[in-house]
């Protein structure tokens, strides 16, 4: 196959970034434009979470790179300037100051974005975390709080609570869950969880949903709970979920379905591309269509997405893999935890605060989940690689 | 090729150990990147920058020149 002559990325943040970069390391000398909704330079989204919310990272050092090195990279940056509309037949995107950008190849970028309670509009105090603009909102917020709520409870919803926690606010996290991050964790990880933010001094309030926000004069004052129970705030932070930013895409002719739907090397239409966040790919290891919103995702897609392009003609199908920070404990999870499959601790000792679980299913390991034991956690990621990696036999009728 | 880690960025997720086994390492106790060659020989240069890529943290620099 030729290599394209110009690649278009859309959404220059993780995936849209690493796909430009791989392109460059794999030898691809054509044009290279990247358009991104946001005016920040590519930026990454886990320290938002973590230590810029916190304080200890200035926002400018969330930036993914330096500016000699996006000098390097010889691409074309269009930032602060949303993508309106693609045309996958005559690969082309317009913009929202009115750009018409025609490519060879387009990859679509564009990731997901936060679920809001009620639009933009709403009372003050009320908070959303995706973005570098919402870190700072929100931080600001903080400063001058005294006790925050936070609505979810998956892995957005508990790492923002230890984190607000650990600045010293009284913090209430809530969710329709026995225990934070259950789906993501299994019961038995998810109920270690719960008691480590219930001994930093986290209240928590599980198995329950938010029934409506209380405010007064325009301003957030608390919230009420499906059981009746109401909460003072001066700040609620909802991690309620997200959806794929895929508007952008209607009547493109792409296949839009909780995210870009594409095949197994990522392909979406001919010439057209997904990657990261926003990409809905037939995993050929499990048989069926995934999507991943964490960030190693984000990094490996953009590698085979790069080489797909320049016709490696490889499926991808990795070992999913995320990490979260929550306190002084690190959790990383290679694979995909369920809250069925039974779990085993393999290394160290749950009371001790160290220890890998691994959970099986009916064809072996699914899931590696560590605690405070990276090394130990990787080495184990092993006995999941043949699961994940080797396409599934189409079983017999 | 000169490699600079970034420890502090670091998420110790261990793409790089992964990748590049010869010239990256972890620490025992925290995951965090441990580099074991600054300088590593020209065949390993294709993995090393694939590391830096694949790197979620963006924690590994690869500088060309000196
Ligand atoms: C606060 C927070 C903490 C996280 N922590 C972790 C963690 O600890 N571990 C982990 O594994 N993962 C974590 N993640 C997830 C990880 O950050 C994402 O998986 C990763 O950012 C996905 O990268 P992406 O490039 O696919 O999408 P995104 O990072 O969402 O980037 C998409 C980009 O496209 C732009 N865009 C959207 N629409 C358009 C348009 N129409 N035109 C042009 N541009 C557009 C957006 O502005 C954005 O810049 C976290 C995410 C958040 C928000
Ligand atoms: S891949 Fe990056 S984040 Fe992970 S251990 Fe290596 S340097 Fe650290």
């Amino acid at each position: 196959m030729n290599a394209p002559g110009h690649v278009l990325v859309v959404g220059a943040s993780a995936a849209g970034l690493g796909t430009a970069e791989a392109l460059r390391r794999k030898g691809f000398t054509g044009r290279l434009t990247l358009a991104g909704a946001e005016p920040e330079p590519p930026y990454d989204r886990p320290p938002l979470s973590k230590r810029v919310l916190a304080g200890a990272w200035e926002p400018a050092r969330a930036h993914l790179r330096t500016p000699d090195v996006l000098d390097v990279l010889d691409a074309r940056f269009l930032l602060g300037d949303p993508a309106t509309a693609l045309d996958a037949e005559r690969r082309s995107v317009s913009t929202a100051s009115g750009r018409t950008l025609t490519a060879d190849a387009i990859v679509v970028a564009t990731g997901i974005r936060a679920r809001r309670l009620s639009g933009h509009g709403g009372p003050q105090g009320v908070h959303v975390l995706r973005t570098l603009a919402d870190a700072a909102a929100l931080r600001a917020d903080l400063l001058g709080a005294r006790r925050v709520v936070v609505v979810g409870d998956g892995v957005l919803g508990a790492e923002t609570a230890a984190t607000v926690r650990t600045m010293g606010l009284e913090v209430c996290l809530v969710g329709p869950q026995p225990a934070p991050m259950t789906g993501q964790l299994g019961p038995l990880v998810a109920r270690r969880l719960s008691a480590l933010h219930a001994g930093n001094g986290v209240v928590l309030r599980a198995g329950v949903l938010l029934d409506g926000l209380l405010t007064r004069d325009g301003r957030v004052s608390g919230v009420r709970l499906s059981d009746g129970e109401e909460l003072e705030a001066d700040v609620v932070v909802t991690a309620i979920g997200s959806s794929p930013a895929t508007d952008w895409l209607d009547g493109s002719g792409l296949r839009l379905d909780d995210g870009v739907v594409c095949d197994a090397y990522c392909r979406a239409a001919d010439g057209v591309w997904a990657v990261g966040d926003v990409a809905r790919w037939h995993h050929e290891g499990l048989g069926r269509l995934l999507r991943l919103e964490n960030r190693t995702n984000a990094s490996e897609q953009a590698l085979a997405v790069a080489g797909n392009i320049l016709g490696e003609n490889r499926p991808y199908s990795p070992v999913p893999y995320f990490w979260t920070d929550q306190f002084d404990v690190r959790i990383q999870v290679f694979g995909l935890p369920s809250a069925e499959a039974p779990a085993r601790v393999v290394e160290g000792d749950l009371a001790q605060g160290r220890f890998v679980v691994c959970q099986d299913g009916p064809r072996g390991p699914v899931s590696v989940l560590g605690w405070n034991m990276p090394r130990q956690t990787r080495s184990h990621r092993a006995s999941l690689v043949d699961h994940y990696t080797r396409p599934l036999e189409p079983t017999a009728p | 090729m000169k490699i600079t880690v970034d420890e502090d960025k670091c998420c110790g997720a261990g793409s790089c150990v992964l990748t590049a086994p010869d010239v990256f390492d972890q620490r025992d106790e925290d995951g965090i990147v441990v580099l074991l060659e600054a300088r590593p020989h020209r065949e390993r240069h294709d993995a090393v920058r694939e590391a830096a890529t694949v790197c979620p943290a963006a924690a590994i620099h690869v500088g060309e020149e000196a």
